[in-house]
């Protein structure tokens, strides 16, 4: 096989691992909008928040310790030990499920049956408030994640896919982080869906999205799944943020990862999982090729805009996106 | 289920004079009364807008969601206050609705709405409701895999119901279960509800434009109008009241009356409610 082909393979594959990075963060989104009809502003940063919290947590740093010095003038900032990544891990989602319960019972709880544009602007302000309330408790240093997760690539892959090419082929370079990645991703994924099609609070979930009125009457309480909907998305938040903070620190930039989402979502669909998934592995492939193809004719960096190119074309010719729910309609 | 002797039945729900307004303007009900007897089916009937499905809403605090209140009288199922009760502590004291319209869960299969029903249960024993459900309504067994969005109508309906079923209600408040449906099939599906009447003990309170069907099917049944009850009585002897036979079933003896007569007839029968 000829070398160019081989290396066009190997820029398919990174392409499908950052696809699936880009999958999750859609899915963060599917899940709120599908339930509650909320396209929320805030899964960026809802990202940002839990991986500082994360490294706030395992560094053993005190949080607010800002607030608290200038208040009781004291000089506080670490409490001097470190906690374990799983122990750490196991806190921040409790802190995610009472991000959750706290959005539920304070801001949406009062906003039901309230137009969309002003769910969305809601979230905008739970966005910057967040935001905030990051700043706040971690304070807005760049942070490095030490999870200790295998990073620089892997020369097992080299080596074995060396001989596919001739003498100008040196083997597949992959990330290991990028592999590792796109596995954690891809198991969340599937148990996303699994959960959704195959448990009673899955079912329930789905009912809630298909008739809220419905659901009520059948004694769902709508309170419970969506804060059940924003504890998952926290947690997808939370893998999100990891996987892409170790990869580039985590730090304010983190919460654009939001934007990465969006040209997925119009591609896939705002309320289809699948959609988020394909949608994800397109957006990741078609930028990752067309900058190998295409970039080094035009000058590069064309993975800034090309997902929102593809995007905006797509909406062009189907506008409910590719797996978009089809509007059952009978006759 | 329900003998001619009703007045030594147990009752299980008693709406007392209430009043109900939306968005804290609106005045809908203006002191309802009704009593649902265990094992009855009782049936609220009236025409358009007369307030069949708030009533019902106002009973499984389904109001709420649409900034309905009630604001006066009281609503108590088996001696308690419903008021404070969400629709989910209801559907798990036994009151549950099937609302006006069906509402499937339209992406849902067939059996996954069905399984929605058995959402509050913790006892397990829903597999075996399931088959319970397919027994009385063969026809969703067939389309069991199918999504509930594009099964028919009459098959919308009996999903609704079924689902319904799975919560093992005591009560069941049916709202239109005739609406759009061909004669036939409001014939099959009132049949069916006879039979969860009389073989699973369900008791009824159904809310129904279709005068003739309900009567027919309905143990006692109580008319409303502008969201007041002007007449009530055991269903054998509505049917046969002429008022009732000439507003509602559409016959007369004497021929029609004229508009004033009309008139004064609604004057009057609001007068005595
Ligand atoms: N959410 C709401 N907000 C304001 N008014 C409402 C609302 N729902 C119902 N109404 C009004 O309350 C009155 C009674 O409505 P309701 O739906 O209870 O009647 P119904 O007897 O069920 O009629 P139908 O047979 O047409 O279903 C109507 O005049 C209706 O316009
Ligand atoms: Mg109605």
């Amino acid at each position: 096989m000829s070398a160019d082909f081989l290396y066009g393979i190997e820029v398919v594959i990174n392409g499908l691992m950052a696809g699936v990075l880009y999958a999750l963060v859609a899915l963060g989104f599917v899940l709120i909008f599908k339930a509650s009809g909320i396209f929320n502003y805030a899964q960026g940063v809802m990202a940002l928040f839990a991986a500082l919290t994360l490294v706030g947590i395992m560094e053993g740093q005190v949080p607010f310790s800002h607030l608290i010095n200038a208040i009781f003038g004291t000089d506080l900032h670490y409490f001097g030990w470190t906690v374990p990544a799983l122990l750490a891990i196991a806190v921040t989602v409790v802190i995610m499920i009472f991000f959750a319960w706290a959005v539920q019972k304070f801001v949406f709880r009062h906003l039901v049956g309230q137009e969309p544009i002003i769910l969305f602007m809601a979230t905008i302000g739970l966005a910057f408030f967040l935001e905030g309330v990051g700043d706040l408790m971690w304070g807005s240093d760049i942070r490095t994640i030490g999870l200790g997760l295998p990073q620089g690539g892997s020369l097992w892959i080299e080596e074995a896919t060396a001989s596919l090419g001739g003498d100008d082929f040196y083997g597949f370079f992959l990330d290991k982080l990028d592999i590792l990645a796109t596995a954690v991703a891809a198991v969340l994924v599937a148990a996303l869906v699994a959960f959704s099609q195959y448990t009673k609070q899955g079912r329930a979930m789905r009912a809630v999205a298909d008739d809220h009125q419905a659901a009520l009457s059948v004694g769902i309480s709508l309170d419970f799944i969506w804060i059940l909907v924003w504890s998952i998305a926290g947690f997808v938040a939370l893998v999100a943020g990891v996987l892409w903070g170790v990869k580039s620190g985590v730090q304010f930039s983190l919460s654009l990862i939001a934007l990465k989402a969006l040209p997925v979502l119009m591609l896939g669909g705002f309320t289809s999982i699948p959609g988020a998934i394909v949608g994800g592995l397109i957006i990741g492939v078609g930028e990752k090729l067309f900058e190998y193809l295409v970039g080094p004719l035009v000058g590069g960096a064309t993975e800034n805009w090309f997902a929102y190119v593809l995007a905006l074309i797509f909406l062009v010719f189907r506008p409910q996106g590719l797996f978009g729910e089809k509007i059952i309609e009978r006759v | 289920m329900l003998d001619s002797g009703e007045q030594s039945v147990e009752t299980l729900l008693e709406v007392n004079n209430i009043e109900v307004i939306y968005n804290h303007v609106i005045l809908v009900l203006k002191g309802v009364s009704l009593t649902v007897p265990k094992g009855g089916i009782t049936a609220l009937l009236g025409g358009n807008g007369a307030g069949k499905t708030t009533t019902l809403k106002a009973i499984s605090n389904l109001l709420h969601s649409e900034r309905g209140e009630v604001t006066k009288g009281s609503i108590e199922y088996r001696g308690e206050p419903v008021a404070d009760s969400s629709p989910s502590e209801l559907v798990k004291k036994g009151v549950i609705q099937v609302m006006e319209g069906r509402h499937c869960f339209e992406h849902l299969t067939i059996e996954e709405n069905l399984m929605t029903g058995a959402y509050t249960r913790r006892d397990g024993g829903a597999a075996a409701d399931l088959e319970m459900v397919y027994n009385y309504f063969p026809r969703l067994k067939e389309r069991r895999k199918s999504q509930a969005g594009y099964t028919s109508g009459g098959e919308q309906q009996m999903c609704a119901i079924g689902r319904a079923l799975m919560s093992r209600p005591e009560t069941i408040l049916l709202d239109e279960p005739s609406m759009g449906l061909a004669p036939q099939l409001v014939e099959e599906i009132f049949g069916i509800v006879k039979n969860l009447n009389e073989k699973e003990g369900v008791s009824f309170l159904l809310a129904e434009q279709n005068t003739n069907v309900a009567l027919r099917f309905a143990h006692h049944g109580y008319i409303l109008e502008s969201g007041r009850v002007v007449m009530e009585g055991p269903a054998a002897e509505l049917r046969e009241n002429p008022d009732v036979k000439e507003f509602y079933l559409g016959m007369s003896d004497e021929g029609r009356k004229s508009f004033r007569d009309v008139r004064s007839y609604r004057r009057r029968k609001r007068w005595l409610s």
